[in-house]
């Protein structure tokens, strides 16, 4: 890409993205159009414009146009208003972060709007800007700190844009000259710009071509296995359409050849038909037309309805609101609830997960001497941190002494660092640090009188022991995963150069002069001590550089830095070559305590039968410490695996050893607690990556997931962003299972795309873990109540609810197979027209909605209680396809009585004044009357839990049907619209016969007999966990009272 | 600012504590029990068994005879003659002769029924024009494409009323005769009105309306149904308000049944004279028939049927049976279920699994 620099002109022949970003899709008068068309793309919904069009045809109509329609526009409605909804918010967003910049275009400085900005333009930022916090600068610029003239004639020519945040590769071209742009003069969009008064800047990518939207926009859409199951079911639900279609249509053609044939002189076929093939053929569209309803129009709008309820529970839960941090648990994915019900493996990471993130300095070691006691600083230090505590005084008097080792120990620490400062007013200073490690030790060095007050590029400003002393900077040589270490080049006052490093202690002490082999091995000692109490460490080096060496040093470092290719390898061996025969100044120990409720919450998962794995990059025996500490590893667990193989090879071996004492234990031991740290990893890693070492060893994959799945406790160690991912998906691959991360950094990115539900938790790491994640929320905590408590309720409830809706849309439909067999297989249909509208839109969906968004079985504290209340879910049983056939085959049931009782009743009937009852219309409002009597209590049996919403709308569709089925037999309509609404006065007639209503009474209690009474056998002699729960828990004068109760609160409301 | 806002309180962005939100609405969580379930079965059956002996009694109580007269008696010459489509305008008239063993006590009524006619086809049924039978003058000349291919005639006239269902009219015409005990034969008296909904008869069906003019001038420029032997404003002679689209017959054999096999009211029995008082007199009764209607077609039958009424209405032995077997099945499944309660489930034993 090549960029020239307020050339507008120039740069519009590449036609690079502009940075007007339609955030939101539609506008006001795109919105219906496009909406439309892309709700067309689903398959259920072209499906019913298809059946709407097949029913435009006069010979093929067996009903009328509306009764698809009015359903149809329903759902597109409602989905239509979710997606205005959707975009407004996101076009609010979208509209927040156009803000004002200066913008420099044609050598004279105005302000524009973000939107205007083009890729080449020159904008000036001004400190701060972009600090409000939902604001995205929406471009990517070099920045320069230099005068902007400078720019104006330079020309850049960079790699094309790409999703790689942490690196850039570029030159800038000026006055024939080259200079090699980098990562560090880039500023990415989301960033805020801090420590100068403004920068000018030249915009490189912009809208879709930044970082930032190149990260963001891979999301892949996620999808619960009810999902997947509901999608298979409505296809086979369209195979049973269509084989339900052939057989009436042959059914037809054997009728119109037998009988139909013969009626002619009352009914002549319809012009283009002359056979009865063609017959059977317009008839099987009729029966696809009539029997569409099997496939539920309003499932999926339901669905989404219900999951949306649930989504507001979570959000609105009080329980999962951490007044600490002020935060909300948040449902950030309003699709994925259900799925929270049938989680198996938990993936966690460690930092800022189970533990607070909050790091306090807690022991170090100076030179062969540990320390770590309670103290007090105040009187000591007016500049002390108040929030700081440490526990020994001996370290004090060190410092106070004036211990030259100390005093470097803790120079180094307010040295070589990367945290910027903020001091406001004098004393009140305000560290902004990007890991919370750095924050602790420069804190801490802060505390002993090594304070850090500002930096500049070239500058760091410190006061020691009261004294302001200014060191310039030379180099730093920055931290990463890699390198594990960073370092500060420094120029003293005085002008002796000196080089500090801190690091991994694996790393650093592999890297000291070999004089200080003595102090090395006492300092590991201290190390290890550390480690094992769960405390991240870290080891301190420094080393003097002569000028000479400086001088040699800094340029390879140089030309390194400008070379373009190898770049990164370049520096990292000119950083290696430097960072040699250092001398170890001691360590740190950092503690990250747990956070609140962690051990519970385990305990309380693991006994809901959820795999906890722990991945970290931590090392193996912080790992380990923590695991002890949150309950995870317990003293109880008498055997411990620890997989930590350097080649191929061993880990295999390993592996094998562990797999088959597991499997030899599992006969004998009754429980068999077992822990497993799987640290070869990072070694099998170190091959080149984790992918290519599985492609090599595919058996290792199986291998490794068979033994961790066997041991009760799985930690992973030393593992990167990418392997959490790896490790996820291969249990999701071997095990089938519903898996579920959880994380807070950056890190866990990855680990959270690729589990099935990701959580984020919004602590101290910013939030991009939150914005990757499907739920979020503060404290580790929290997660026990969402599984169990709002995981376990959405399942249960979205299982009912489906059971419910597929029985209902049977016993409704089915009807009209079976009326095939009495009227000629010509496609009439059993009801009214309207009923067949309104059936599913307003008869049936409120009750079963309320009981989808409502019902309980057990309170929440009790599934807390019995954490096995959680395992239905875990074993999908609540609905899978046996259960769905059950419900069919119920619903089918129901269909066969609804219909052949009111056939063998009133075929013969009469009324009292002799009329008979054998006409269609009373046939149809039998009918239907029992259908939508016989539902209702269906729904009433399924409802655990009646709040006044399910009474209201239990009570009120009942009404509700009779209501507005008289309003369409009034006289009143019939005069209006006459061969609209032909019914007139049949639901009158009809409903006053005690036939009618004997009728009914024993089709509902045909219906509702045999399902009492299996499910009462199923109570009886197979309960299900909840029943238990529910039986001991439950009292009959407390429900009466709460009832009475739930009555009283009903009438106040009306 | 932002200072004053976190201190105001970390609550401030707290959920609302109202039992909805937090998923605590006072409810009622009813639990299928023993004590619910079992005692809810045996009064199932018990009611079910009650509701069974009380219809059966009353189905008990009533009286029918159905005579199947499509080829009996008589009849058999019209039914070859009507064979013939040609033959189809000739008057054709028969007699049946049937006794009743048992006198019929209260109101007796009297219908004739069909089998194997579709009433209940859809293009059947959706053929017709409710518009022009309410009355609408436009309708009347213009019915609705819906009555194709019974719109209008080949003269292009309007069909009133238009359609297949109306075009299908059961036209035979039914005189019954008692003979009685002393060799007289008396004939029995029909009361042909109030066989129809009240609904039907006052709302759904209406005769167009135009000042001054009678009905035959009203239907002027209309042609009667190919089948019908008179025109709609001359069905009956006897009643004027019988007449157009309010005609009785016309009304109910417009209220089409829902299954193939059915039977339609045509009189009930008008009980002001001797011997007729108290219903049908044991005897011997012939039915005149006036043989329109031709069922060979599709091997249709024709009958008539006489029965007497309860609050409930005809004879149906279906429904007492249909409760009395509900009622036994629920109670073996109640007892069932006690013996298995009983057994396994007693007190919860299994519940403390």
């Amino acid at each position: 890409r090549r960029v020239r620099a307020n050339d507008r002109e120039y740069n519009e022949r590449f036609q690079y993205a502009s940075n007007c970003i339609m955030t939101s899709k539609y506008n006001i008068i795109t919105f219906l159009p496009v909406n439309l068309f892309e709700q067309f793309q689903e398959v259920a919904n072209t499906y019913f414009l298809f059946l709407l069009i097949l029913q435009l045809i006069p010979q093929i109509s067996s009903l009328s146009w509306f009764t698809t329609i009015v359903p149809l526009a329903l759902v597109l409605s409602i989905t239509a208003v979710k997606d205005a909804t959707d975009d407004y918010v996101r076009k609010i967003d979208y509209l927040l972060s156009v803000s004002f910049i200066h913008f420099k275009h044609q050598s004279t400085l105005q302000n524009e709007k973000w939107m205007n900005v083009r890729v080449g333009d020159i904008i000036k930022l001004e400190n701060n800007q972009f600090v409000a916090v939902s604001a995205w600068p929406p471009v990517d610029y070099v920045c320069f700190r230099v005068m902007f003239f400078f720019l104006c004639e330079g020309e850049v020519v960079c790699e094309p844009p790409n999703n790689k945040l942490d690196r850039f590769r570029g030159t800038l071209y000026w006055r024939d000259k080259k200079y090699t742009l980098t990562n560090q003069n880039m500023l990415l969009r989301g960033c805020v710009l801090r420590n100068t008064e403004s920068c000018f800047g030249l915009v490189i990518f912009a809208g879709p071509d930044t970082k930032l939207m190149q990260n963001s926009g891979r999301t892949k859409f996620k999808r619960t296995s009810i999902d997947r199951l509901m999608n298979t079911l409505v296809r086979w639900i369209f195979g049973f359409l269509v084989c339900m279609g052939v057989i009436l249509a042959l059914g037809n053609a054997v009728w119109e050849r037998e009988v139909g044939s013969l009626f002619q002189r009352y009914l002549p076929w319809e012009p283009p038909v002359d056979n009865f093939l063609f017959s059977a053929f317009f008839s099987f569209w009729s029966y696809v037309i009539i029997l569409n309803t099997v496939v539920p129009i309003s499932l999926y709008v339901s669905v989404e309805v219900i999951r949306l309820g649930h989504s507001y529970f979570i959000n609105w839960d009080q329980k999962m609101f951490c007044s600490l941090c002020s935060t909300a648990a948040e449902a950030r994915t309003t699709t994925l609830n259900e799925e929270l019900g049938q989680v198996e493996y938990v993936f966690s990471d460690k930092t800022g997960t189970l533990t607070q993130n909050i790091m306090s300095f807690n022991k170090c070691s100076i030179n062969g001497q540990t320390y770590g006691k309670r103290l007090d600083f105040t009187q000591f230090n007016p500049l002390a941190d108040p929030d700081f505590s440490f526990y020994d005084e001996k370290l004090l008097e060190a410092v106070k002494v004036g211990d030259s080792h100390t005093h470097e120990f803790f120079r180094l620490l307010s040295l070589c660092h990367t945290v910027m400062s903020e001091e406001k007013s004098e004393g009140e200073l305000l560290y902004k640090a990007q890991s919370p490690d750095e924050g602790a030790l420069v804190t801490a060095a802060r505390n002993f009188g090594f304070v850090f007050r500002s930096r500049t590029p070239r500058t760091i400003t410190t006061t020691e022991m009261g004294r302001t002393v200014t060191y310039s900077l030379l180099a730093i040589l920055d931290f990463n995963n890699i390198r594990k270490r960073m370092s500060v080049i420094v120029r003293n006052p005085e002008g002796k150069i000196r080089l500090y490093c801190k690091g991994a202690d694996t790393v650093l002490l592999e890297r000291l002069h070999p004089s200080n082999q003595e102090l090395m091995a006492v300092t590991s000692d201290h190390l290890n001590d550390y480690a094992a109490d769960g405390l991240r460490t870290l080891a301190l080096a420094y080393k003097d550089l002569s000028e000479d060496d400086w001088e040699e040093w800094s340029e390879s470092h140089s030309n390194a830095e400008k070379s373009t290719d190898y770049r990164e390898d370049r520096l990292a061996s000119a950083y290696e070559q430097i960072e040699q025969e250092m001398m170890l100044l001691g360590a740190t120990a950092i503690e990250d305590k747990l956070q609140e409720g962690v051990p519970e919450t385990i305990a309380v998962l693991s006994l809901a039968n959820i795999k906890i794995w722990v991945l970290t990059g931590d090392k193996q025996e912080t790992a380990v410490n923590i695991g002890y500490s949150c309950k995870m590893l317990t003293d109880d667990m008498t055997e411990v695996f620890i997989i930590s193989g350097h080649t191929v090879h061993s880990v295999r071996q390993e592996l094998r050893s562990a797999c088959s004492s597991v499997k030899k234990n599992h006969m004998t031991m009754y429980k068999n607690h077992s822990f497993y740290i799987l640290r070869s990893f990072r070694e099998m890693s170190l091959t080149s990556s984790f992918c290519q070492a599985h492609a090599l060893e595919a058996d290792m994959e199986v291998e490794f997931v068979s033994t961790a799945c066997a041991c009760k406790a799985v930690i992973c160690c030393r593992v990167t962003p990418l392997q959490k991912a790896q490790v996820v998906e291969l249990i999701k691959k071997h095990k089938k299972a519903v898996t579920l991360a959880i994380g807070d950094g950056a890190n866990d990115v990855c680990m959270i795309k690729s589990a099935h539900i990701g959580v984020g938790i919004s602590g101290q790491e910013g939030i991009q873990a939150v914005l990757a994640s499907d739920y979020s929320f503060s404290q580790f905590r929290f997660l026990q109540r969402l599984l169990l408590v709002h995981g376990r309720w959405s399942y249960l409830r979205m299982c009912r609810f489906l059971c419910y809706f597929f029985y209902k849309n049977f016993a409704f439909t089915m009807v009209h197979f079976w009326f095939g067999f009495f009227c000629g297989f010509s496609a009439q249909t059993v009801y009214d027209q309207y009923f067949i509208t309104l059936y599913n839109i307003v008869y049936t969906s409120l009750p079963v909605l309320a009981m989808g968004i409502f019902d309980q079985d057990v309170p929440d504290q009790r599934s807390l209680e019995y954490p096995k209340l959680y395992e239905p879910g875990q074993l999908n049983l609540l609905f899978n396809k046996k259960e769905f056939f059950i419900c069919i085959a119920q619903g089918i049931y129901t269909s066969l009585v609804l219909f052949f009782v009111p056939y063998a009743v009133l075929s013969d009937a009469t009324q009292s004044t002799g009329v008979p009852l054998a006409d269609y219309q009373t046939f149809a409002v039998t009918t239907a009357t029992a259908l939508v009597i016989v539902v209702s209590v269906q729904i009433a049996l399924d409802t655990g839990f009646w709040t006044i919403f399910n009474h209201v709308f239990v009570w009120g569709s009942l009404g509700t049907y009779f209501t507005i089925m008289i309003a369409l037999n009034s006289q009143t309509v019939f005069r209006i619209f006459p061969n609209q609404f032909h019914f007139v006065g049949s639901s009158q007639n009809t409903l006053m016969q005690p036939v009618v209503w004997l009728t009914i009474a024993l089709a509902t209690a045909i219906c509702i007999v045999p399902v009492l009474a299996f499910r009462f056998l199923k109570l009886d002699l197979r309960p299900q966990l909840s029943d238990t729960v529910r039986k001991t828990h439950q009292w009959c004068f407390k429900t009466v009272c709460v009832h009475i109760l739930s009555i009283r609160t009903w009438l106040m409301i009306t | 600012m932002g200072k004053d806002d976190t201190r105001a309180g970390p609550l401030v962005r707290r959920p609302d504590n109202s039992a909805f939100k937090q998923q605590r609405l006072p409810a009622w969580s009813p639990m299928l029990t023993a004590s619910t379930v079992l005692p809810f079965f045996y009064l199932t059956a018990l009611i079910c068994m009650l509701l069974g002996v009380l219809l059966l009694l009353t189905v008990q109580s009533t009286q029918e005879i159905k005579v199947d007269y499509t080829e009996a008696g008589t009849c058999n010459i019209c039914l070859q003659k009507r064979k013939n489509v040609t033959n189809g305008a000739l008057p054709c008239s028969c007699t049946v002769v049937f006794s009743v063993e048992k006198a019929f006590r209260g109101n007796v009524f009297f219908y004739y029924g069909l089998r194997n006619f579709h009433q209940n086809l859809r293009r059947y049924m959706d053929s017709r024009d409710d518009a022009q039978t309410v009355g609408r003058a436009g309708n009347l000349k213009n019915p609705s494409t819906y009555c194709e291919p019974f719109r209008k005639d080949k003269n292009g006239l309007p069909i009133a009323p238009c359609g297949a269902v109306a075009n299908s009219i059961f036209n035979d015409s039914f005189s019954l005769v008692y003979h009685g005990s002393t060799g007289g034969f008396v004939p029995v008296p029909l009361l042909r009105n109030g066989v129809t909904w009240y609904t039907d008869k006052n709302i759904k069906f209406r005769n167009p309306q135009k000042e001054n003019l009678t009905l035959a001038q009203v239907f002027e420029g209309t042609a009667p149904p190919p089948y019908w032997q008179k025109p709609a404003y001359a069905l009956d002679p006897s009643d004027s308000t019988n007449n157009g689209f309010i005609n009785d017959d016309l009304i109910v054999w417009m209220r089409e049944a829902a299954f193939p096999n059915f039977k339609k009211l045509y009189g009930v029995l008008f009980r002001a004279n001797k011997p007729f008082t108290k219903g049908l007199p044991v005897g011997n009764y012939s039915i005149h028939i006036n043989y329109n209607f031709p069922v060979q077609h599709f091997q249709g039958r024709k009958e008539v049927v006489l029965t007497t009424l309860t609050w409930f209405g005809g004879q149906n032995h279906f429904l007492a049976i249909a409760y009395l077997v509900t009622s036994s099945v629920t109670l073996l499944i109640a007892v069932g279920l006690t013996v298995v309660w009983w057994k396994f489930g007693r007190n919860g034993k299994n519940m403390e699994k």
